[in-house]
């Protein structure tokens, strides 16, 4: 069957296509549509960025790591399908024009595209739309202006998009529900699984890899809803990072703060929560947060399901707990933990890997803590429980904790992003924050203004 | 007029819908062939097996082409023919070029590029300054050294001294289009080159060079680039000569593109280098003696590395009299990527020196660094009509021209040794010298700052700076305001040179084309504004085309912050002659002086009538007049003894200022630019738009190569930031959220076109200001002397030392 889709308002059929081909080369390639840029082959620029739109609205991806099987059943625009038909620009691209928002031109059409989605969405938050999005030239001010002039501006009546919901549906190895996900599986436990595509993604762009068979979860509607059960939250793996961080914001504050900076939003749209935990990686950071929400992962392998703490999930770097054929269904939170707070810390604010990742959640009763749960990332080959530290605040006043304790817990790397004793003394640091930060102290330097 | 218009960069409405076409959206022949570099993963040593034969059975593979492929390796150097294409048996770096790779698709090369067997006999590499100390790895056979007074004496006699070093990293060009070339073979062996380069001339020249051929047979095209910031200055070198030497190989048009990792593997980034100073002072903060040493280290090929440390000692004094100085310039060689052009040049690295001793001393003495600042800036001068105007002779210009012809060195190369020439510039009474003996005769930094100070709200700011820091036990703020005077002009002296060719068609429209290249800066807008306003005419009436190494021959680069000086310059002489054998024509016929004819909103005037543009073209034309002609310019009055550290290398010198307000996390290190006030030099700005683009961007940039922006290479010498992944230039959020950016518009007191000043590289000096403000936040917590850049490490550890 072939992978059908919308581009620019005109439905397109693609047969023969590899399932790992990106939509990028399709674009610049196949279809000649050379106004999406290839920046940086990873999704860490924006140059590439287009925007999709399914049944949960439209949004911005990035097109250089979003494989042409994630798009089936979608409607997909390019720069090139912006402005009306007459030529008539869109409103962000008049405004673009007006605050000489674009230098050398290259970065423009996905900052165009990232505008217009945030656009259809009515979303205001230029920096947080834009964070995903580089620009080398303009220093970004007049790009917030054009956005800010354009704000304003009614929707155009051009956009509208047909309305498909067939994504995945009928596709091989597309299965939809999380049934026929577990027989597929089972059958082929070597195939890949393809949720979002953000870290798969760059093992095909930049590893080179052959990553077929790949199996696509994007079809399957059960496992990206976020049901209350009991005093629980329980997420479907395939709730978007975005998903989860809007879902979240009145329960979960904290979490909600530190899912915004997490990576970029054209990668948040696409990227999951089961992605981001079952990839195991030592810095991703919503398992720190997780655990130290005491969370509990689900696993499915064919009919058999089992449960157990995130902690446990990570064995060692990049090992986890997960048997051939077994994959994330779930993860549970509890449905508030007003304890929380999330500090991550990276030479960027936005769109950086965290050097270190440290989550707490502490219960105080009548002046002395009654439980820790504390998490780190970005401190060992794992997400991982500083349970040293947790033992030794436990049944005291919460209070500071000297650097010794927390080399009980973490012996850190040293690399490209903090050196080892750099990340110890940020650890023993976001302790201070905690309780400067439950006292109500200015403790982010993003709450300060001129 | 459209000269001094706010108008939009000419491409905006083709950037904005997808339409603007860089090279890898350029439609080739059918059967273009695709390439890629097999690179070193070691830093240093020799390649003992190079096993291309899994390369050469790749699928989609057409051709490998290795070091034993060639009957001589063909040279991609900017200056001194050290940068063999492919590692002859050697390597130099890891990420160097071992073999071509020739292929179907670009993804069929990447592969295939990554299947050879090669095997080294490791040497250990020289990767820091001190290894290169230790093993007098350098190029020059020592260091440059320049001097004038008496510095030590002026030290010792001094009532403070004060001895420490600054260390400041690199940084990557980040342009968002990556290297690209691509060559389409022509009949008779000749070459078209399209190229993503700041330098047509040179990747003509160096194709020629290693196809054997005549410039003449070589043409190549420039339309845009996405960003160049000097990274494209030499370092398109490379692919444009593969590509060519592919095309002819296998007479099929051969594209290559570098990934972003291989793109920051191979190329070269800004020079990092440490500063050591020894500066004596007086108890108000003057400077009396000063002795720096700049070590820089320039990678493993010489590239432009010589011009950039120049550059650096240059700068070594911003806007500060320095009347006892000894500057000492090391330029290491290592075995990591040559390091090469980068927006500023070297003048950056220079400039960050003297902030820092400035800085450094206030903090010493208890003074507000503005009035350390001041005590020691040059004499003001009144920099408009400028009472004191020495007269070059113009000849010097020639002979050095001359001399270098002599000489047999690569013309279209920047960074060789220019050439010795006794230099003799007069200077005026009361006129102060640089530390290089040129008259500073334009200083307005004293009216600039002074007018920023009070924009700013500086004063005020600084002590609601210190109340808010005393009330805030977790969190500091810093605030700094930092002059810029950055010099203008090539300091390799026969690259101040432009062409442009203009022709005016029957229909009155106008074709324009110069030597400049279009990276973004607006160039080709503002250009065309000169143009336009020559004739008076519409914008619309202008084309502006692709620059083009066939219609304006031995351009130089895009570089220096010369592009609209020179080549603006160049269009109006061509122009201008139009114009002329236009005015004399009509003046003939109607029995009047040419100079009565006038041009005038899109007509001519002629006495008392006046007819449209496009019938006196016609009537021009009907005439036999020829309605083509070039344009010429050479920068007046430089001349320059880069051995001696004498003369006069720059035209005239911008200036601006910026004050920056930070904040930084004393748990953390983390930092934020809550705000930024920059007032900047433009002289009679051609198209203040576009000038406030370059100073926002210039000071974003700046801020992220003393802040986010760090590379780190390992033990073995491997790059590991080399990709956006883990480099972090600025984003959309750390730009400062207050940007309050005005333009000082005092006309240049220099005879430059409109009276304008350079504007692509002095503003990124602005940036500084950010990273003496989080210095500032630094102290106020207690802390230390910080390096660069401030990262969240950095900043904690600073803050800590002082403890």
């Amino acid at each position: 069957m072939d992978i059908a889709f919308h581009l620019n308002g005109m439905p397109v059929r693609i047969a023969d296509a590899s399932p790992t081909s990106t939509l990028l080369d399709w674009l610049r390639e196949t279809r000649g549509l050379t106004g999406t840029k290839e920046g940086c082959n990873e999704g860490d620029c924006g140059a590439c960025t287009v925007m999709v739109t399914d049944g949960r609205g439209p949004r911005a991806l990035n097109s250089c790591i979003l494989f042409l099987p994630q798009l089936h059943g979608k409607a997909v625009r390019t720069v090139e399908g912006l402005a009306a038909p007459d030529g008539r620009l869109h409103p962000v691209q008049q405004a673009m024009v007006e605050c000489h928002g674009s230098q050398c031109g290259f970065c423009t059409p996905g900052f165009v595209m990232s505008m217009a989605a945030a656009h259809a969405t009515g979303r205001t938050d230029h920096d947080n739309v834009l964070a995903g999005n580089l620009c080398r030239c303009t220093g970004y001010a007049p790009i917030v202006r054009a956005a800010e002039r354009a704000a304003t501006a009614p929707r155009p009546d051009w956009l509208t998009e047909p309305d498909m919901a067939t994504e995945g549906v009928g596709l091989p190895h597309s299965p939809a529900t999380s049934d026929e996900l577990a027989t597929l599986y089972a059958e082929m436990p070597n195939a890949t699984l393809v949720a979002g595509a953000t870290d798969v993604g760059l093992w095909v762009t930049k590893g080179l890899r052959d990553v077929t068979p790949a199996i696509f979860l994007g079809g399957i509607a059960e496992m990206q809803r976020i049901e209350q059960q009991g005093d629980m939250l329980r997420i479907g793996a395939g709730v978007t990072i975005s998903a989860l961080a809007e879902a979240v914001v009145d329960t979960h504050p904290a979490l909600a703060e530190l899912l915004r900076r997490f990576a970029s939003p054209p990668v948040r749209n696409a990227a999951t929560i089961g992605g981001n935990i079952a990839n195991g990686s030592p810095i991703g950071d919503a398992p720190p947060a997780l655990i130290a929400m005491g969370a509990r992962l689900h696993l499915r392998r064919g009919n058999a399901r089992r449960d157990m703490p995130l902690e446990d999930f990570f064995l060692d770097y990049r090992k986890q707990d997960r048997h051939p054929g077994e994959f994330v269904e779930a993860i549970s939170i509890p449905a508030a933990s007003p304890a929380l707070r999330c500090y991550k810390v990276s030479k960027r604010f936005d769109q950086d890997i965290s050097a270190v990742c440290g989550c707490f959640n502490i219960t105080v009763t009548d002046g002395v803590v009654t439980g820790a749960r504390i998490a780190f990332g970005g401190m060992a080959a794992v997400p991982k429980r500083a349970s040293a530290v947790e033992a030794a605040l436990t049944g005291k006043p919460l209070t500071t904790l000297p650097a010794e304790v927390f080399a009980e817990d973490f012996t850190p790397l040293s690399d490209m992003r903090a050196s080892a004793g750099y990340r110890l003394k940020i650890a023993q640091n976001l302790l201070t924050r905690y309780i400067h930060d439950l006292a109500g102290n200015v403790t982010s330097v993003q709450e300060v203004a001129s | 007029m459209s000269i001094g218009k706010p108008l939009p960069h000419d491409a905006a409405p083709l950037h904005v819908t997808g339409a603007a076409r860089f090279v890898d959206d350029m439609p080739l022949p059918r059967g273009t062939l695709h390439l890629a570099f097999g690179l070193s993963s070691i830093a240093r040593g020799a390649i003992t097996v190079l096993d291309l034969a899994p390369v050469r059975a790749a699928p989609g593979v057409v051709a490998v082409i290795g070091p034993d492929d060639l009957a001589e390796i063909p040279d991609c150097s900017a200056s001194v023919h050290d940068e063999p294409l492919l590692a002859a048996g050697r390597v130099n770096h890891a990420g160097q070029q071992l073999f071509i790779v020739v292929a179907e698709t670009h993804l069929a090369a990447r592969r295939a590029a990554r299947l050879a067997r090669v095997t080294y006999a490791a040497e250990t590499p020289v990767l820091t300054i001190e290894d290169a100390l230790v093993a007098n790895s350098r190029f020059e056979d020592g260091p440059v050294i320049w001097q004038k007074g008496d510095a030590a004496r002026a030290i010792d006699a001094a009532d403070h001294v004060i001895e420490a070093a600054l260390t400041v990293g690199g940084q990557e060009h980040f342009y968002l289009e990556g290297q690209i070339a691509a060559a389409v073979p022509q009949e008779g062996g000749d070459m078209l080159i399209h190229s993503s380069t700041q330098h047509p001339t040179e990747v003509q020249h160096k194709v020629a060079h290693a196809l054997h051929i005549p410039m003449s047979a070589v043409r190549v095209e420039v339309r845009r680039m996405g960003g160049g910031f000097g990274g494209k200055e030499s370092q398109g070198n490379a692919l444009a000569i593969a590509c060519a030497l592919a095309a002819r190989l296998t007479g099929r048009p051969c594209k290559m593109r570098y990934d972003r990792d291989d793109d920051m593997m191979i190329t070269g980034k800004r020079h990092d280098l440490r500063i050591e100073y020894r500066v004596g002072f007086g108890a108000d903060g003057r400077i009396a003696g000063l002795e720096l040493r700049h070590l820089l280290r320039c990678g493993w090929a010489q590239d432009l590395s010589l011009a950039v440390a120049d550059r650096a000692m240059l700068h070594a004094d911003n806007t500060y009299h320095l009347p006892d100085i000894r500057i000492e310039s090391h330029r290491l060689k290592t075995n990591t990527q040559s390091a090469t052009a980068f927006r500023g040049f070297g003048g950056p690295q220079g400039m960050i020196g003297i902030e820092r001793i400035v800085d450094h001393i206030a903090a010493t003495l208890g003074m507000d660094p503005l009035a350390v600042r001041r005590v020691n800036f040059y004499r003001a001068m009144t920099g408009g009509d400028a009472p004191i105007a020495p007269k070059v002779p113009v000849e010097a210009n020639t002979q050095i021209r001359a001399d270098a012809a002599a000489t047999g060195v690569d013309l279209t190369s920047q960074g060789q040794e220019g050439a010795a020439r006794p230099a003799h510039v007069p200077v005026a009474d009361g006129v102060q010298t640089t530390h290089y003996h040129m008259p500073v005769e334009d200083f307005i930094a004293h009216d600039l700052v002074a007018k920023l100070e009070e924009t700013s709200d500086y004063a005020a700011r600084r002590l609601a700076v210190a109340d808010w820091n005393a009330r805030n036990p977790v969190l500091k703020k810093g605030i700094a305001l930092t002059p810029v005077k950055f010099g203008i002009s090539f300091t390799l002296t026969w690259l101040n040179q432009a062409g442009a060719l203009v022709h005016v068609y029957q229909d009155g429209s106008i074709h324009l084309n110069h030597g400049g290249t279009e990276m973004g800066q607006g160039l080709f807008q503002k250009v065309a504004q000169i143009a336009a306003s020559v004739f008076d005419v519409p914008m619309e009436t202008v084309k502006i085309t692709a620059t083009d190494t066939s219609k304006v021959p031995n351009t130089s680069a895009t570089a220096a912050s010369s592009g609209a000086d020179m080549n603006g310059m160049a269009a109006q002489s061509a122009c201008e002659t139009l114009r002329g054998r236009i005015a004399d024509c009509l003046a003939a016929l109607h029995g009047v002086a040419a100079d009565t004819i006038l041009f005038r909103a899109g007509h001519v005037h002629i006495a008392d009538s006046r007819i449209p543009f496009a019938e006196a073209v016609q009537i021009a034309y009907q005439n036999r007049i020829s309605l083509s002609a070039t344009g010429f310019y050479k920068v007046p009055k430089i001349t320059w003894d880069r051995k001696r550290g004498e003369g006069r290398p720059f035209l005239y010198f911008a200036y601006g200022a910026a004050v920056s307000e930070v904040v930084i996390d004393t748990l953390t290190g983390e930092s934020r630019i809550l705000r930024a006030d920059i007032l900047h030099d433009t002289g009679s700005s051609l198209n203040p738009a576009l000038d406030i683009g370059q100073i926002e961007g210039g000071y974003v940039q700046g801020a992220g190569w003393l802040t986010t922006e760090e590379l780190v290479w390992n033990a073995q010498g491997v790059l590991t930031t080399h990709a956006p992944s883990t480099y972090k230039i600025p984003a959309c959020s750390d730009r400062p959220h207050v940007f309050n950016v005005a333009l000082w518009s005092r006309p240049n007191s220099e005879g430059t076109v409109g009276r304008s000043k350079a504007v692509g590289e002095p503003p990124f000096m602005l940036g500084i200001s950010a990273f003496l403000a989080i210095q500032d936040a630094v102290r106020a917590a207690g802390g230390g002397l910080i390096d660069a850049p401030a990262t969240p490490e950095r900043i904690l550890r600073a803050v800590e030392n002082g403890v």
